[in-house]
């Protein structure tokens, strides 16, 4: 009788049958663009550590606490909890990318500061994020949206505003130590978190969209209201949070412009036009320039492009474009 | 006042950047072999999807379109989309294109584009096609 019976047939994935082509695109960036921690040699910024105060120190290890937990949250439920709302199992696919590249993330943390700090300083920052009520209120928002039975919609939101707006209150100090010519490795291997987040927030920006495209418009709207009013609730949180850490370093107001551009950033890849208006979100050039150092800033309509330089005219084929 | 081509991905981002834009512009499609045929001068806009080495920036279907003579000869320059976010690679797509056809990144913006890239991008244009009139006459 045990035959008898109904069992759900377990499908195996064909990556050669594809629903959705940006499931195929986003793997293969995020597979190419796979790194470790052990390839940034992160021992040449021992000297730079040294010349840090100890107050400069602490912000830093703390800052890299409060960095760990949102990796980790992300690696452990957040990516995870997204995997059963999958509209194809190339996108579950992805999601496990992106579940243990957070934990690479979190991961790297570890070795920042095994190569820099001491044991006791870093402990200490622990228990300082375990105590610290902002992190711990901006954790447990978004902790709270991935519980099963919430509307998969709204995981999204909180995913993309984790990936793409959460983490950059701390992604800020290594690109401001940066642009000191300070801790210039550590910064390296920011840049590598930045830039995978960067994708993970688009995608799942994107599988929000494609789902979000298909409901009634009330429902719609409905959504929009939630975004808008959990980047609120969220802001405030930053807000404290930002001000807590860089008070003391005089750098609160220069953060939170940072914050304003990436919660217009996170909103985008939600497909929403920004909230923050461009003279609260023009970033310091400096931290920009961090971000994105040896992209060639010269272009026409800036006026900041004085020694621009017209490249020579090719034959274009195909095989040129590198495809 | 010249023509405007752009190319976006499912993800939208050029498209949301050009709909607000508001400026006549010619969507070149995902797939298919119907390519937008430009008659006169125009400026392209177009995305970034390169590898952290920098490979693969530039669409195919944008690559589709620019492999051929005539649509080149008609390029101006280009507006490359982005996300600063990919360090040394942001906005990659508008350095290659300027590369291979000879004409200038003439703007670069970040995903579908703020308050502030749509004034300076319809001031530049503006500004752009009042100077090539000028150089051609």
């Amino acid at each position: 009788m045990k035959d008898m019976t109904p069992k759900t047939v377990l499908k195996a994935i064909n990556w050669n049958r594809i629903q959705d082509d940006k499931d195929l695109e986003v793997w293969n960036r995020l597979t190419v663009n796979f790194w470790l921690p052990e390839k940034v040699p992160l021992s040449n910024d021992v000297q730079s550590w040294a010349t840090l105060t100890p107050a400069e120190r602490e912000l830093t290890i703390r800052v890299f606490t409060g960095l760990t937990l949102l990796d980790t949250i992300q690696n452990t439920v957040g990516a995870p909890s997204l995997m059963p709302d999958a509209q194809t199992p190339h996108e579950e696919a992805v999601l496990s990318n992106i579940s243990f590249m957070e934990a690479v993330h979190a991961r790297s943390y570890s070795s920042i500061f095994s190569t820099l700090c001491s044991t006791p300083e870093v402990d200490a920052a622990f228990r300082w994020s375990e105590e610290n009520p902002h992190l711990q209120a901006k954790a447990q928002t978004i902790v709270d949206k991935y519980r099963a039975g919430e509307d998969p919609n709204k995981r999204k939101i909180a995913s993309v505003f984790l990936e793409s707006f959460l983490f950059y209150s701390g992604f800020y100090l290594p690109m401001y130590w940066s642009s000191r010519a300070k801790l210039t490795n550590t910064a390296d291997l920011i840049r590598l978190i930045i830039r995978d987040e960067a994708v993970h927030g688009y995608y799942i920006g994107y599988k929000y969209q494609r789902a979000v495209e298909r409901l009634p418009q009330a429902e719609q709207d409905a959504l929009k209201d939630f975004a808008f009013s959990l980047m609120f609730d969220l802001y405030d949180i930053e807000a404290k949070y930002t001000e807590e850490l860089y008070d003391g370093i005089g750098l609160t107001e220069d953060v939170k412009k940072f914050l304003h551009y990436n919660a217009n950033k996170a909103l985008m890849n939600l497909g929403y036009e920004a909230l923050f208006p461009p003279q609260v979100s023009e970033v310091n050039p400096a931290i920009l320039a961090a971000l994105s150092p040896d992209s060639e800033n010269h272009d026409f309509f800036s006026g900041s492009g004085s020694s621009y330089v017209i490249g020579k005219a090719v034959a274009t084929e195909d095989e040129d474009w590198d495809f | 006042m010249s023509g405007l081509f752009y190319f976006s991905s499912a993800s939208g981002n050029t498209a949301r950047f050009v709909a607000r834009l508001g400026l006549p512009a010619a969507r070149i499609p995902m797939r298919g072999d119907e390519m937008p045929r430009p008659t006169g001068p125009f400026v392209l806009i177009c995305p970034t999807f390169a590898d952290g080495q920098g490979r693969s920036a530039v669409p195919k279907p944008v690559i589709r379109f620019l492999n051929d003579p005539e649509r080149r000869a008609h390029l101006r320059g280009v507006i490359a989309t982005g996300n600063r976010n990919f360090g040394a690679t942001f906005a990659l797509a508008g350095r290659v294109i300027s590369e291979k056809c000879g004409v200038p990144v003439l703007y670069r913006l970040e995903l579908a584009g703020t308050d502030t890239d749509l004034a300076r991008t319809r001031a530049g244009l503006a500004v752009f096609w009042g100077t090539e009139c000028l150089t051609m006459a």
